[in-house]
């Protein structure tokens, strides 16, 4: 046999090449859609928003709401309760982020009730609050604070703030 | 270690069908005149044990998936429909949960048989690392099994174990919302939840029909780990005295079974599995099923999401490599001494992961887990390799048959 590098292509190699180019192209075509398929659904998509009455929920209570399927924590807060969370400075906070950034209005604390560790819903009853008054996961030991900011536990990242808006005073849109 | 089979069918219509499909030929090679080591104790009855168990939860499973419904809104009352209604439902169910739970037994001793007497070891790697597949195929089964009659531990147990994926950087959230189809676990995951862990089972048949292949090449290690040097003086053919010797296991394995179906059947599970699944509401403590208590302590030692995540993938991860970190030349540990004592304290260790995995994670619980994670790894990363090396081994003896038979011309059973 020649040493192929000093054989001329010939309109075999081209045809064998583009041959292999077309198929891998078809090959990633077909696997794409089969990939896709087990992303949300449209309908899962269509449920994406939710709105709130939070006209009874007494200052120092909260509600929880089923938005996508997850529980969302809308807690009215008391004075103290914004007072300490303005307070905390930000180098104790694993995760930084200040008070402001995190609400739209100080008293209505709005955030999604799944742990950032492995998605448990952290208790937050009075007397269940843990460590930093906000909430406490059971399932590996993670405590919030009262503006839903990780402060001890294995849990990575605050509480996440979904997007919502102030419909009206008492009317909350999620989502 | 079995040439081209010189089986020859009594019938004219089995030669006849032979000389088109020789699967009468690879039956007999395998099964029948195949040379099994003639030392062989209990411990390698569990792959016949284990093969059964797969059979028997395929029948169990296609059973049960005549009366179960995958759907959110259904799943939890199809199983309990099952339980009540079916006839032989709770028969079947019962079997199919603690037939899960008796598969993982033997799996475990299967797999402990395998570290002691060093069957992982050359040339057995392949058959090993299939086996590591197996294992894995398997986990995932039953996790997806478990989530099926959706209750409170299915769900959190599944939103906790696909919330694994989430501590990958970058790609961990897109990655467990394409596991989820959704913002959460929910009924597109249960859905294909169902669809895999009906799957799955066929799957492993595949990787088990591999796994017996190897097998059969490298032909079985044995308690001594020295390799068969005369197929008449140290092997007998496997029927029937595998055969035999596997099936009186697997009577006595099933009675141990029947004890848990028909006395405490429940005793397995989780009493908060019999609450439907409420997506607002964790259960104040979620553990896991008891053959994944090692696993999720070794996750819940490490202080960090994504660390967790990695030593938990890694410990079985780790297995696949233990052909090369054991540095060795002995097999069995019938004849390494010093490896026998930490073998022991690994099994321990294991046993004790489990038990920690199954209490809260807090204070002295967490150090002790920590403890044994160190050992865990430890004894791959550092005692294995390094042992190889300093260890002084009892001497071998020169044949399988030496070590069995009476010295001195003992009337031998000639292997067929
Ligand atoms: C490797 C083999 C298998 C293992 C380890 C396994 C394991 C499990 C486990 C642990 C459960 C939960 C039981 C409970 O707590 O109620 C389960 C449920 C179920 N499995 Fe399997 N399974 C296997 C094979 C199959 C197969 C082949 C099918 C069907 C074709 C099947 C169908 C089902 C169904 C319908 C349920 C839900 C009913 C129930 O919860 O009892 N399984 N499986
Ligand atoms: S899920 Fe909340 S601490 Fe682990």
């Amino acid at each position: 046999m020649a040493n192929p590098s000093t054989v001329e292509p010939t309109r075999r190699d081209m045809l064998f090449i583009a041959t292999g180019a077309v198929a891998a192209v078809g090959a990633g075509a077909v696997a794409w859609p089969l990939v896709s398929q087990m992303n949300p659904d449209a309908s899962t998509l269509a449920l994406a928003s939710t709105e709130v009455d939070i006209s009874a929920i007494p200052e120092g209570g909260s509600l929880t709401v089923k938005w996508r399927g997850k529980p969302v924590f809308v807690r009215h807060r008391t004075k103290k309760e914004i007072d300490e969370a303005l307070a905390t400075p930000l180098a104790q906070l694993p995760d930084p982020q200040t008070d402001a950034a995190r609400v739209k209005k100080p008293e209505w604390l709005v955030v999604v009730g799944v742990c950032t560790h492995l998605g448990c819903v952290p208790l937050g009853a009075p007397g269940s609050r843990g460590e930093y008054d906000g909430w406490f996961c059971p399932c590996h030991g993670s405590h919030y604070d009262t503006s839903g900011r990780i402060r001890k536990g294995p849990a990575p990242t605050n509480l996440a703030v979904p997007t919502y808006d102030f419909l009206s005073d008492t009317k909350l849109r999620i989502g | 270690m079995s040439g081209p089979s010189t089986f020859v069918p009594q019938s004219a219509l089995g030669r006849w069908f032979e000389s088109r499909l020789p699967i009468g030929g690879l039956v007999h090679s395998s099964f029948i005149a195949y040379p099994t080591p003639r030392n062989l104790n209990y411990f390698w009855t569990f792959g016949a044990i284990l093969s059964f168990m797969l059979v028997a939860q395929i029948i169990t499973g296609i059973v049960l998936a005549m009366h179960y419904t995958p759907h959110v809104d259904h799943a939890f009352q199809s199983v309990e429909h099952i339980m009540r209604d079916v006839n032989w439902g709770w028969f079947m169910r019962y079997s199919h949960a603690n037939g899960a739970s008796m598969f993982f037994i033997a799996v475990y001793i299967h797999m402990f048989r395998g570290l002691y007497y060093g069957s992982y070891k050359a040339p057995r790697e392949v058959l090993w690392i299939l086996g590591v597949v197996i294992f894995l195929v398997m986990m995932a089964t039953a996790f997806m099994g478990y989530v099926l009659p959706w209750g409170q531990m299915s769900f959190w147990g599944a939103t906790v174990i696909t919330n694994l994926f989430s501590a990958i950087p970058l790609v961990g959230d897109a990655i467990t919302t394409w596991l989820w189809g959704g913002y959460s676990v929910d009924n597109p995951t249960l859905n294909r939840f169902f669809a895999l862990h009906y799957l799955m089972p066929f799957m492993l048949i595949g990787v088990v029909i591999l796994h017996v292949w190897a097998l059969h090449v490298s032909g079985q290690n044995n308690p001594t780990g020295v390799e068969v040097k005369n197929v008449q003086r140290d092997t007998l053919p496997f029927t029937p005295f595998a055969t035999v010797k596997d099936s009186f296991a697997l009577v006595m394995f099933l009675i141990f079974f029947s004890w848990w179906i028909f006395y405490v059947p429940n005793y397995l599970g989780h009493a908060d599995n019999y609450i439907e699944a409420n997506p607002l509401v964790t259960p104040a403590h979620i553990v896991p099923e008891w053959y994944f208590l090692p696993f999720y302590a070794i996750l819940r030692a490490i202080p960090s999401k994504l660390g967790g995540v990695i030593a938990m993938f890694g410990s079985i991860a780790i297995l696949a490599f233990l052909p090369w970190l054991d540095t060795s030349k002995v097999r069995s540990a019938n004849y390494r001494p010093v490896y026998r004592v930490f073998f022991i304290v690994f099994v321990l260790t294991c046993i004790g992961l489990g038990y920690l995995g199954a209490m809260p994670a807090e204070g002295g619980y967490v150090l002790a887990s920590r403890l044994l994670t160190l050992y865990y790894f430890g004894f791959f990363l550092v005692i294995l390799p390094l042992l190889g090396l300093y260890e002084t081994t009892k001497p071998l003896p020169a044949t399988i048959a030496d070590s069995v038979l009476p010295q001195g011309g003992a009337k031998l059973q000639p292997a067929e």
